[in-house]
């Protein structure tokens, strides 16, 4: 009998609380802030604590859940914010398999969903899913033009053995043979392996001119230290994930003259004064590392912050053809997501088409070079 | 593949398999003593590691807190129990451990200024870590230590979820790598030896023969190895079960720590590494058997010597080999062996 009240009372109150809710725009997050994602994770929670919570004149809520790295748990929170909390937009996740569980749910739902992370999901489900991060194979383009610029004739290739490094191969892999370089090993580890000895062994064995590795944060310092033991002279070129302070630090000296593609907001300072992401990467850094301390800024952060100036710019072209909370206007918002035309964020310029939907372009990619210890632009 | 290449994915592979050995070790003498499967084993090493990188750093490790928090509940424990009319003998020397040496650490920490010396260091991360060997025994076993085989097992996967997610807190979600003890290079024909890989290999064997003595030649030793045997036989010879389950625990952590103190300076340790290095020092406790220390040593090594063949010949499927290893050891330890029934 009092579980029954109890029942009744607590559905009278979400019944309650979901029509409150239903004025504002609600913007349901699911980032991996804790389990192995949580480097990229934890930055772009970050990000939703200092985010204006008005866009056009509209309350916008956040209800930012984990889903420590584990797309059924992605798919859970996502099935949880759009059934419970009605969202208008899910934004998320930080890693790619966890992406690729929540874009299922908003294609269920008809969802429009941000995804934090360059994932890759089936053409027919692709509608409802815009990322922010730099699709691989535009990176991977930067970097193999820097290849054939300087004469790398063959390229070894470490990677996670996981999507990303998976993703990266198959970007990476008809760029090298149009370009002419031979792809030789191809080695896999994992982000908490002890040891890559055979894997650099491996690599260092085939004397390719240059070498790859594809891993996230500290974790891709272990085959740039290990290869730089082994006595590897050749150039190495790192991904966009790799790119932040732990790298730096754990790599310490091995990490000199590694070569990385990376979104122009992690070099705001440095790039052209004309390149438009300059003003507005600068003004989010400085906010950030004001918030969160000198040196926290990392490129996951700037993901985060786009998906937001993504979202910003689509809601008042939805509003005026539907209210928030509405099934029409989370497919108004789908719409004018796909329309976005020239939003200047951190990484670059979005310009959204019903093919594109990672929407940068060449702006969004610049190359540096660790010097010193630290990342200095390398001049076209 | 050359000769070369051979001998120097042998020498990662023993380098390796050292620390493997030592979890091996730990977790066979755990589960002989108190008959629990010790899966938090490899957090030690990851708390090691990281906390050594935070002194390093000069900063005060979260870890300590920990510290101070189990000491404290603990103390409360025991005051609980007084309340209630237990006896007060001990209670005094109880309460030093508890509440008196943690804050007294926090104490030393705070005040002494940040040094640079790897011995002061080591030193200071083991005097945080290993009294919480003990400390876990105090709060999460010895309340179901009479409690079946899985009923243990259950709360050892919620310790490690719970350690897991407190080095998340302390540590962040990065890697740290620590310097090494010593910058010496040795050089064999094709082989460049690390001073560092040295000091593992060298601690390993040292720490393996101290323990041989310790369970040989020591009264504490011998008590532990005979509760090893008999849990009841050793309570009527007048040896505690509580104290052997600690004493246990203090030799685990110990060996988890120094494993993490060490290997620090080879590889990179994320907060989350632990699992994986006890999971794989389990392999080769499994291959001991769970009862026998010298095969669990050689299981070890075979493990990281396999460890370093495969991430050589296919490093896609490196783990799977380790792990695949289980299945043919298991049918051979089954069909050598006859069972013995646990008596509850």
């Amino acid at each position: 009998m009092r579980m029954t009240k109890l029942a009744a009372v607590l559905s009278t109150l979400a019944l309650f609380s979901s029509q409150t809710a239903l004025a504002d725009i609600t913007v349901g997050v699911s980032l991996s802030s804790t389990g192995p994602g949580a480097s990229l994770g934890i930055p772009e929670k970050n990000v939703f604590a200092m985010l204006p919570t008005k866009i056009a004149g509209e309350n916008v809520k956040y209800i930012v859940l984990d889903d420590a790295t584990d797309p059924s748990a992605a798919s859970k929170n996502a099935r949880k914010l759009v059934s419970e909390d009605k969202v208008d937009v899910l934004v998320g996740s930080a890693t790619t398999p966890a992406s690729v569980a929540i874009a299922e749910v908003a294609f269920e739902s008809k969802t429009p969903q941000v995804a934090i992370s360059p994932v890759n999901v089936a053409p027919e489900k692709s509608a409802w899913v815009f990322r922010t991060p730099q699709n691989n194979t535009l990176m991977a383009g930067a970097l193999v033009e820097h290849m054939k610029a300087s004469g790398v004739k063959s390229l070894g290739f470490i990677g996670f053995s996981d999507v990303y490094g998976e993703d990266w191969l198959n970007a990476i892999t008809p760029l090298l043979a149009s370009a002419g370089i031979k792809l030789g090993a191809v080695e896999r580890y994992a982000r908490n392996d002890t040891s890559v000895s055979g894997q650099v062994l491996k690599l260092v064995s085939s004397r390719p001119d240059a070498i790859l590795v594809v891993g996230s944060g500290s974790p891709a310092a272990l085959p740039q230290t290990g290869l730089v033991e082994r006595g590897f002279k050749g150039q190495i070129y790192q991904t966009h994930a790799a790119v932040n302070q732990a790298f730096l630090s754990v790599a310490g000296k091995a990490a000199e003259g590694v070569i990385m593609p990376v979104g122009p907001v992690v070099v705001a300072k440095q790039i052209a004064d004309s390149h438009p992401s300059k003003k507005l990467g600068i003004d989010f850094v400085h906010k950030y590392e004001e918030k969160y301390g000198a040196g926290s800024f990392v490129s996951f952060a700037g993901h985060a912050y786009d998906a937001y100036l993504l979202i910003e710019a689509a809601v008042p072209v939805a509003l005026k053809k539907a209210k928030a909370g509405t099934p029409e206007f989370r497919k108004a918002l789908r719409d004018a997501l796909e329309s976005n035309k020239e939003v200047v964020a951190t990484h670059g310029v979005y310009n959204m088409t019903p093919t594109d939907h990672f929407g940068l372009d060449q702006r969004g990619r610049v190359l540096i070079r660790v010097e010193g210890g630290a990342y200095k632009l390398l001049a076209k | 593949m050359d000769l070369d290449i051979a001998l120097i994915l042998t020498q990662d592979g023993i380098t390796t398999g050292a620390v493997y050995a030592l979890l091996a070790i730990a977790l066979v003498l755990v589960f002989a003593v108190t008959r629990v499967i010790f899966i938090p084993q490899g957090e030690y090493v990851a708390y090691g590691a990281l906390t050594m990188a935070m002194l390093q750093q000069g900063k005060v490790p979260g870890t300590l807190w920990l510290l101070v928090a189990m000491g404290a509940f603990a103390a409360l424990l025991d005051g609980i129990r007084v309340m209630r009319g237990g006896a007060r003998s001990g209670l005094a020397a109880s309460l030093g451990w508890t509440v008196a040496y943690p804050l007294a650490l926090a104490a030393l920490l705070y005040a002494m200024p940040a040094t640079q010396s790897i011995i002061v260091q080591a030193a200071l991360t083991l005097a945080i870590l290993v009294p919480l060997g003990p400390l876990m025994y105090r709060l999460a076993y010895q309340p179901v230590a009479e409690g079946s085989v899985l009923v243990l097992l259950i709360v050892s996967v919620a310790i490690h979820v719970s350690m897991v997610g407190l080095g998340l807190l302390f540590f962040g979600a990065e890697g740290s790598r620590t310097p090494a003890f010593s910058d010496a290079q040795f050089s064999v024909g094709a082989l460049a030896i690390s001073g560092q890989q040295v000091w593992v290999v060298v601690a390993s064997a040292a720490l393996i023969v101290g323990l041989w003595l310790f369970f040989d030649r020591s009264l504490y030793g011998k008590a532990l190895r005979a509760t090893a045997i008999n849990r009841n036989g050793a309570r009527l010879m007048g040896f505690s079960p509580v104290f052997a389950g600690k004493l246990t625990f203090v030799l685990a952590a110990f060996i988890g720590v120094l494993s993490g103190i060490l290997i620090a300076p080879l590889t990179t340790i994320y907060y989350d590494t632990g699992f994986l290095i006890g999971l794989k020092g389990f392999v080769a406790a499994i291959i001991g058997g769970l009862a026998s220390y010298p095969i669990a040593a050689a299981g070890a090594l075979l493990v990281g010597v396999l460890e370093s063949f495969s991430s050589f010949w296919a490093s896609a499927y490196k783990e799977v080999f380790v792990f695949t290893l289980i299945i043919p050891v298991l049918v051979w330890r089954s069909l050598t062996s006859h069972h013995i029934e646990e008596d509850e």
